[in-house]
């Protein structure tokens, strides 16, 4: 009865892998493409490593089921986020059906450095760090003033 | 029911729903890496593809009563994750 259980959600997970797969070929676009394998690849292992659990019943199992969806879970998204954010520096056209993209207009086309904001309008300050005074200017009224603490008296 | 059919019923499943579902995904993600018009795509279809590996390395370790091959199974986990993440930095760096 137990690995009737467990069977069956081997069964689910593999349902979702190949429902993953299906999406990868069927996807018109790369980034929509990456969502459909990463999401079903993450929810796949997970109901297949419960199967395993429960079919072996065991502690040394248990804790290798768990890293392996620990470790699943906590590196599909960064390597899809990574490439994903490659690819679309790199040109990777979008589905014409897109309806927002977020990143147009806000990046440099020929370095790909990401600004908030219409690239362009970003104030001088941000690069040079503020209006520091210069060693070249003459001292001002307001460098001269001798610094005086009355406290008020 | 007796632990006999019980083992029947787990080796049919096995042989005839798991194993093909997942020869057919990976068949899928094989068009992909095949295909696919980006560089992008085809690191995505090897990254989908060590995912089938692993799920089948899990569903193998159930069929045969093996342990043994959930170590496998991490190992390609972990060692598919830092050749994607390679990738991503030679996509990003070779312009």
């Amino acid at each position: 009865m137990i690995s009737l259980i467990s069977i069956l959600f081997i069964v689910i997970g593999t349902l979702f892998i190949l429902v993953g797969a299906v999406g990868m070929i069927r996807m018109p676009d790369l980034f929509l493409r990456m969502s459909a394998s990463t999401k079903s690849t993450i929810l796949g292992s997970g109901f297949i490593l419960i199967g395993v659990i429960i079919f072996f019943g065991d502690i040394g199992v248990t804790g290798r089921a768990l890293a392996i969806f620990a470790f699943i879970l906590a590196t599909a998204p960064v390597s899809a986020h990574m490439i994903g954010r490659a690819a679309y520096s790199d040109g990777v056209e979008l589905w014409e059906g897109t309806v927002v993209d977020d990143l147009k207009g806000k990046y440099e086309e020929s370095k790909m450095v990401l600004s908030s904001g219409e690239f362009g309008d970003a104030p001088d300050t941000w690069q040079t760090g503020g209006s520091l005074p210069s060693a070249n200017e003459p001292p001002t009224e307001e460098d001269t003033k001798p610094f005086i603490d009355d406290h008020g008296v | 029911m007796t632990p006999e059919d019980a083992a029947t019923i787990v080796e049919n499943l096995n042989s005839f729903v798991i194993v093909p579902l997942l020869a057919l995904a990976t068949v899928f993600a094989f068009y992909r890496l095949t295909q696919g018009p980006y560089l992008s795509d085809r690191v995505i279809a090897v990254d989908k593809l060590s995912g089938v590996a692993v799920a089948m390395m899990a569903s193998y370790a159930v069929a045969t009563d093996q342990m043994v091959f959930l170590d496998i199974a991490l190992v390609v986990a972990l060692i598919t994750f830092l050749g994607t993440i390679g990738f991503a930095y030679y996509i990003d760096k070779r312009r």
